[in-house]
């Protein structure tokens, strides 16, 4: 039966990829890289998720959204299982879900972490203005509207808009 | 010592993790609508955030060590159970988390010495045997580097600012340094069942040091250093915070958002 299971854990990765993020809806779990396994047992679903934040309220509701899809779809028992470590980083964030964001208007995360440490008065990093383009922007607050975001504004197209720090 | 008694201590230890983290946050958030500056008011309610989200794993973890124990409760306990129904003398927090936010110098000055302590804190602790201890460290280290650079950053700001901030800055350190003693110094728990603070004591202090230079404030001498906060005896501030943040709970019990 194994080639069985390996069908229906697929399928449920496709049916995950269609649950978002209740703060950023362009964003599917599966693109901000929070799930990190899928198991089935019988007629059971685990579902391994991890946090963003340890404070993030969106994660009551996403486990809450991922629960619901699998139901829609006939599943039953189902477990939605958090776990810490390793702690979530912004690394695991997909290709795809980083393109969506810039769309959606959110500057994604650089590729390569440069903040994340406890240096005082450190350089802004260099962040790309998800609206002009333009790498000619400020930060305004390392802390924004939601734990994950900082708020930069371009000086050139003068728009403020939010980055996704790096984690 | 027997499984039990060491269960008992992994418990106090957690629940003093736990109270305090909950404790600062409850403080921070009664910035929310008050900041100084909008930025700076999201980035202090920001910082509640993240140590309510540490508090809510400490209390789930012991939450789950009382319902394994032996002597575990008719109904079973729960984080919101050890948030909101236990009294003042049954929490386990430091007493500097419970001291009032004054102005933003006080604010900025307890967050800075809190987080100095914690950053160290959660780099032992992430080597700890217990793996959820461990993990809750782990990933909360990234969110507390956070609070270490901006608590750093606004102590230098308002230290080397204004006459007047300069003063405020003073004025903190004279309030505060009396509670410092105690998040170095090891309760019986602490040093059965986590991490001893002082053997990170120089660390925190090199650091104090460091960020009070470039902030052109002075590291008070040796004085005296009130502590009681990590076994139950806290300062008359407490009760009040409690009040406020069990008052639902106590007025209606069992309700729900």
């Amino acid at each position: 039966m194994v080639i069985a299971n390996d069908t229906e854990i697929k399928k449920i990765w496709q049916l995950l990829e269609t649950v978002t993020d209740p703060e950023i809806p362009v964003l599917t779990v599966t693109d901000l890289g929070i799930v990190r396994d899928v198991k089935i047992n019988g007629d059971s679903v685990e579902i391994i998720i991890t946090p963003t934040y340890t404070g993030c309220p969106a994660m009551d509701m996403i486990s809450m959204n991922i629960r619901l899809v699998l139901a829609e779809n006939n599943y039953k028992n189902i477990r939605v299982t958090s776990v810490l470590s390793p702690a979530w980083t912004t690394d695991w964030m997909k290709e795809e879900g980083k393109r969506k964001l810039k769309e959606y208007g959110i500057a994604p995360p650089n590729p390569k972490q440069q903040v994340c440490n406890d240096k005082l008065f450190a350089a802004d990093e260099a962040v790309q203005c998800p609206h002009c383009s333009s790498h000619h922007t400020h930060r305004i607050s390392e802390f924004g509207s939601t734990a994950c975001k900082a708020l930069y504004q371009c000086d050139d197209c003068k728009e403020p808009f939010d980055y996704f720090k790096c984690h | 010592m027997t499984d039990q008694e060491l269960i008992k201590r992994k418990l106090d230890y957690s629940l003093h993790l736990a109270d305090t983290t909950l404790i600062l946050s409850q403080r921070n958030a009664e910035w929310c609508g008050h900041g100084p500056v909008l930025e700076q008011d999201i980035a202090i309610t920001n910082i509640s955030l993240d140590l309510v989200g540490q508090a809510r794993n400490f209390y789930q973890y012991a939450a789950e060590l009382i319902n394994q124990s032996n002597d575990k409760p008719i109904h079973p306990a729960t984080e919101d159970s050890l948030a909101y129904l236990r009294t003042e003398r049954e929490f386990k927090n430091c007493l500097l988390v419970e001291q009032p936010n004054e102005d933003w110098a006080q604010t900025i000055l307890r967050q800075f010495f809190f987080s100095n302590y914690q950053f160290l804190l959660y780099q032992e602790l992430q080597k700890s045997n217990d793996r959820q201890l461990a993990a809750i460290a782990e990933k909360s280290l990234k969110e507390v580097t956070y609070h270490l650079r901006w608590s750093s950053e606004w102590v230098i700001r308002l230290g080397d600012g204004t006459a007047e901030s300069h003063q405020r800055m003073l004025q903190a350190i004279d309030e505060l340094w009396r509670y410092t003693g105690e998040l170095l110094n090891a309760a019986e728990y602490e040093k059965e069942a986590g991490t001893d603070p002082s053997l990170f004591q120089p660390q925190w202090l090199s650091k104090v040091k460091e960020v009070f230079d470039e902030a052109t404030l002075p590291v008070p001498e040796k004085t005296f250093m009130q502590s009681g906060g990590k076994t139950g005896t806290h300062t008359e501030h407490l009760g009040f915070i409690l009040t406020e943040l069990q008052y639902i709970q106590r007025a209606y019990p069992d309700s729900q958002w």
